[in-house]
């Protein structure tokens, strides 16, 4: 027998709310399913476990909020005997079934589900059980909203409580990697004519909504040079730097309403331009709807962050912890290069790295950042 | 589809991208990503929201045209099927 245990989602997690089991006693699992969601400062996070097994007991109830390391659950091996009876959840309250859909909506509706008498098999609640409960809250509970004020005199939007406890969790783990991570900063004009007559060409030939973007050539890009670098690709924890064979990428998504999330995009060297645009579009989109999966908060190797389209020439970035790295893209803009002793008029890019020196040093993060100018060059190759 | 409907859709596909946005506040003939915090993604799902709506193509040599919501209008208008 073994316990399942909430993970840490990331250096700046501690804790997290329980929102729903997707398993119950006696399921098997495999490795990589999705056994719980997670509420936390970044998103309700779809929990996957990372052994097979069946689920003997489940510990935690919904509701309850948890800090990292309980343990949610217990399993036993595959093919080990079952016990003689299945034991049941231990409930605090009485944790109302909910389908996926009919949660999101929920959410999204502002209906409390612990409010909602569910018609569904077992009780559970339907989507039609809250979009029925939506439509008679505001008659039954609450007053009619007040007129909107004119626009000029709006004021700001309340900060919801996600919005204060992200930026809590940004400000410990950006704390953590400024006292502990002794970073050092490079940074490489690259030429981009060649990267973006390429992405022109490929783009007019293809319908809208297989386009490519900029930033699917550049996270390849990085993920491509990673591989002679391994010292930038990775986690550095109790004293010392694990590497990582796979690019992990974690992307840097800034939120509408503030924040930002760097989930993982994975596997990125090994991925062709097309499945990655895919998943860097769902990526984008699930980060800011709120939906991740715990894989996608853990497993990034290093950070890229790209705040060229805010204008900025420049990145100087802070590590994510226990990463070692970040790669910046500035702003792809028109510059006065010269080559071969011609002055021309070139598309270049600001590239930066911010590295772990404990990892680290600046002659191979240059050396780095070269062969990225490399690949940059030959993105009929990416 | 006249003016009203269409301009009605291209905000809606913008509330899509960008909730946050109040399509009365918008001022037409400014430049739209710099009333909107758009990113090249919010852009390219702004645009294939567009065509997957009205039906139609917008190759990406037409995009520097696309700068206001005057002439995303405008640009629409002169195509829709």
């Amino acid at each position: 027998m073994f316990e399942f245990k909430l993970p840490s989602l990331g250096a700046d997690m501690d804790e997290g709310t329980l929102l729903d089991w997707k398993v119950k006693p006696g399921d098997t699992v495999r490795k990589g399913q999705i056994v719980a969601i997670v509420d936390t400062s970044k998103a309700a996070v779809d929990v996957e476990i990372w052994f097979d097994g069946v689920v003997e007991e489940l510990k935690v109830s919904t509701g309850e909020r948890i800090p990292v390391g309980t343990v949610l659950a217990t399993l036993r091996e595959l093919g080990a005997e079952s016990p003689p009876l299945p034991v049941p959840p231990r409930t605090s309250a009485s944790p109302p079934r909910i389908s996926p859909a009919a949660r999101k909506r929920a959410l999204e509706l502002e209906v409390d589900p612990l409010g909602v008498t569910g018609t569904g098999p077992g009780g559970a609640i339907t989507l039609a059980d809250i979009e029925q409960a939506a439509a008679q809250a505001p008659a039954a509970e609450m007053p009619p909203p007040p007129p909107s004020p004119p626009a000029a005199h709006a004021p700001a939007p309340v900060k919801t409580d996600r919005q204060v406890e992200m930026r809590k969790a940004i400000a410990a783990a950006m704390s953590l990697s400024k006292r502990e991570i002794p970073h050092y900063y490079l940074a490489e004009t690259i030429p981009m004519a060649r990267a973006q007559a390429w992405l022109t060409a490929t783009n007019a030939g293809r319908p809208i909504t297989e386009r490519l973007l900029m930033a699917v050539l550049q996270l390849k890009a990085v993920a491509m040079a990673l591989r002679q670098f391994p010292e930038l690709n990775g986690h550095y924890r109790d004293g010392s730097f694990q590497p990582t064979p796979a690019a992990h990428l974690g992307v840097a998504i800034s939120l509408r309403q503030g924040g930002l999330v760097a989930p993982a995009l994975h596997d990125v060297g090994d991925k062709p331009l097309e499945t990655l645009m895919g998943e860097l579009a769902d990526l984008v989109k699930r980060t800011r709807a709120g939906s991740l999966k715990s894989s996608e908060l853990t497993d990034a190797t290093i950070t890229v962050t790209n705040l060229g389209e805010q204008g900025v020439e420049v990145v100087h970035g802070v590590i994510y912890p226990p990463q070692v790295a970040l790669v910046g893209f500035g702003r792809i803009s028109e510059r006065a290069w010269v080559e071969n002793g011609a002055l021309s008029l070139i598309p270049a890019v600001i590239v930066s790295l911010a590295a772990d020196h404990r990892v680290s040093d600046g002659h191979r993060g240059a050396l780095f950042l070269t062969e990225l100018r490399g690949w940059l060059q030959q993105p009929e190759n990416l | 589809m006249n003016e009203q409907a269409l301009r009605t859709e291209v905000l809606a596909t913008l509330n899509d991208i960008a909730p946050e946005v109040d399509g009365d506040e918008l001022i037409d003939d400014q430049p739209l990503r710099n009333q909107v915090d758009l990113d090249s993604m919010d852009w390219l799902n702004f645009l294939i929201g567009l065509h997957r709506k009205l039906g139609v193509e917008i190759p990406e040599s037409d995009y520097a045209q696309l700068t206001t919501l005057a002439r995303v209008l405008e640009y629409l208008k002169a195509r829709l099927p």
